[in-house]
């Protein structure tokens, strides 16, 4: 029985369909990428794999169960969910903010005993962030703050881990950085991952399976050198791109190509 | 620096200390000098023998400081737990007990009990109050309803606009009735605790006690909804539920309190963010301190209300912000260095 098994979903807000009849299944272990453009329903797959909204037509089942009869804090031991970027304006401090992870396993007046603070100690060595526990979070640069939300997103002793457009904001070395320790995190501790990502090089990198995503239905879905073709990008994205080789790794590389040939070599020449 | 139940009962301790302190002192001072000695001997005596007291000052103590000064103490407390709430529930530090619009709804009731004479009875003015901020957070409720949850926006910007709709219609009444007692209206919406007795805080108290425990058994999920709706309920939380209790709980303790002393000013404001600058954000440590904070300084502002210009008498939420703003100021600049 797969871990995740999404059948025929579809989601509208209003009368708009942004899901529409998506299927597929997510085995234990596995590393997935979501790709798409803006607005072909990345993020609201991700919202609804997590039940945050419930689709109207089918259904998402966790390990079995469905996903709309379980309850909040079920729901919270089996799936984590990392952030883009979060807004804090209360100054809880780094290590505060990774407790919270244990929040399912607490009852209401219940507080944090000495397996939740080894738990959580646990979480912040595997991700480094031991160094930085006392400071508040709203202080941490954006990459210190999303390994704080990946050592949360362990504190809940997950199955499954997901990621939305997780390092939208980071700068190069920490996208790699971050991705590292996700990809280390799934084949150590046999976490399931799937990621939602603007960048289709990272995931193209990182991801075993990748679902390409358009206008609400899987467009193409497969490895990166299976979905990662010219002509599916051109497609979906409606633009052109290069497709090649990462030469140290071998995944699937794409390279943007302008849109109006006619430019090309012009700045060059305005360069001399 | 994580809060245990340990930290939580040091802190509320040393805070309960001071509370009796501010007490003590608030008994012995007004328009009758009562050393602290003389206050200590009536209510020690009081609570031996539970007899009347002998002498007018006993008399002043405990039926007339007394009552009043645990008035003042229980309103600072509720206003001061509610401020924490809204401030959580709406994720915005600049929240206060009246964003939502209670204020202007009580102010309407006590208006209206005026004008329909009902005021005569010690009991109606408080009662219509009640009545007119519980119809408020019901209409707002509704209004800031979508789907399953509370839209915290929607929610804010319905407070604003039915508050706003209150005050004209108060407004109006105001300046066309014409009626003797109205002058009363003036005092009470600066807050007045000058009608405090203990019927009115027995009255009150179970509302109060009731609504601040209901709020301190959600302080863990306030914490996760400051972090921001979706990361509550990524972690397990019932947003849809959190933020409905948190608002008819928080909204029915301030009620009360409006009901019987008017509108008093800034203390949900301030206490709040006073208690998080020394303790932190978690609601399991704040609402507590902030309880018994906002008591002491309810307690020490309606002191200074009634004593710093006898034998005339400040409306106490004029001493609030007088004392309260530069208190506030001084907080925030310690805090930035």
């Amino acid at each position: 029985m797969a871990l995740i098994d999404v059948k025929e979903i579809s989601f509208r807000y209003a009368n708009q369909w942004v899901i529409e009849d998506l299927s597929f299944h997510v085995e234990a272990g596995e590393f997935w990428g979501i790709i798409g453009p803006n607005g072909s329903g990345k993020t609201t797959l991700l919202k609804i794999l997590y039940g945050l909204i419930d689709p109207q037509r089918g259904g998402v089942f966790i390990d079995g169960g469905e996903l709309r009869q379980m309850r909040r804090p079920d729901i919270a031991k089996k799936i984590a969910v990392v952030p883009q970027e979060a807004q804090i304006r209360f100054p809880f401090t780094s290590f505060e903010v990774i407790l919270m992870g244990r929040s399912p396993y607490l009852g209401r007046l219940q507080f944090e005993g000495r397996n939740d603070f080894e738990i959580a100690e646990r979480a912040m060595r595997l991700t480094d962030t031991l160094r930085f526990s006392r400071r508040p979070i709203n202080e941490l640069s954006g990459g210190e703050r999303q390994r704080i939300f990946i050592a949360r997103a362990l504190a809940q002793e997950p199955e499954i881990i997901l990621l939305d457009e997780p390092t939208s904001n980071l700068d190069i070395s920490h996208q790699v950085e971050f991705y590292d320790l996700i990809s280390r995190l799934n084949r150590e501790k046999n976490l399931t991952i799937l990621t939602v990502s603007h960048d289709i090089n990272l995931a193209s990198e990182y991801c075993r399976k990748i679902i390409l995503l358009k206008g609400g239905r899987i467009f193409k879905m497969g490895s990166p050198g299976e979905v990662v073709a010219e002509e599916s990008i051109r497609q979906v994205y409606g633009s052109r791109v290069l497709v090649d080789e990462n030469p140290v790794t071998g995944a699937p590389r794409i390279t943007l190509l302008r849109k109006d040939p006619s430019n090309i070599g012009k700045s060059e020449a305005q360069a001399k | 620096m994580i809060v245990s139940p340990k930290k939580i009962i040091t802190v509320c301790s040393l805070f309960f200390c001071l509370l009796l302190g501010v007490i003590l002192t608030s008994l012995s001072l007004g328009a009758a000098k009562i050393g602290l000695p003389h206050v200590l001997r009536v209510l020690i005596h009081h609570a031996v023998y539970f007899d009347s007291p002998a002498g007018p000052e006993g008399l002043i103590i405990l039926y007339v400081r007394l009552p009043r000064i645990l008035l003042a103490g229980l309103v600072g407390a509720a206003l001061a737990v509610a401020g924490c709430s809204f401030q959580a529930l709406l994720r915005n530090p600049l929240a206060d007990p009246y964003i939502l619009g209670v204020s202007s709804g009580s102010a309407l009731g006590a208006v209206s009990a005026i004008l329909f004479g009902l005021s005569a009875t010690s009991f109606g003015m408080p009662l219509a109050s009640f009545c007119g901020a519980i119809i408020t957070v019901m209409l707002v409720f509704h209004v800031g309803k979508v789907g399953r949850g509370l839209h915290t926006n929607t929610l804010l910007l319905a407070g604003v606009i039915i508050s706003s709709f209150f005050s004209a219609i108060i407004m109006f009444l105001i300046s066309v009735v014409q009626n003797e007692d109205l002058a009363k209206i003036v005092f009470w919406l600066m807050g007045d605790f000058s009608f405090a007795n203990y019927r009115f805080i027995l009255i009150i108290l179970p509302y109060i006690a009731g609504g601040m425990v209901a709020l301190y058994s959600y302080a863990r999920g306030l914490n996760l909804m400051v972090m921001g709706e979706e990361t509550a309920v990524q972690l397990g939380i019932d947003v849809d539920r959190l933020k409905k209790m948190a608002y008819i709980f928080a909204s029915l303790i301030t009620a009360a309190a409006v009901s019987v002393c008017g509108l008093i000013g800034f203390v949900g404001l301030i206490i709040p963010h006073s208690v998080r600058m020394l303790f932190g954000p978690d609601h399991r440590l704040l609402i507590p301190a902030s309880a018994l904070m906002g008591a002491c300084f309810l307690i020490a502002s309606d002191t200074i209300a009634r004593t710093i210009a006898a034998p005339t008498e400040l409306p106490v939420g004029a001493v609030t912000a007088t004392f309260g703003a530069p208190f506030f100021i001084y907080l925030l600049k310690k805090r930035r260095v």
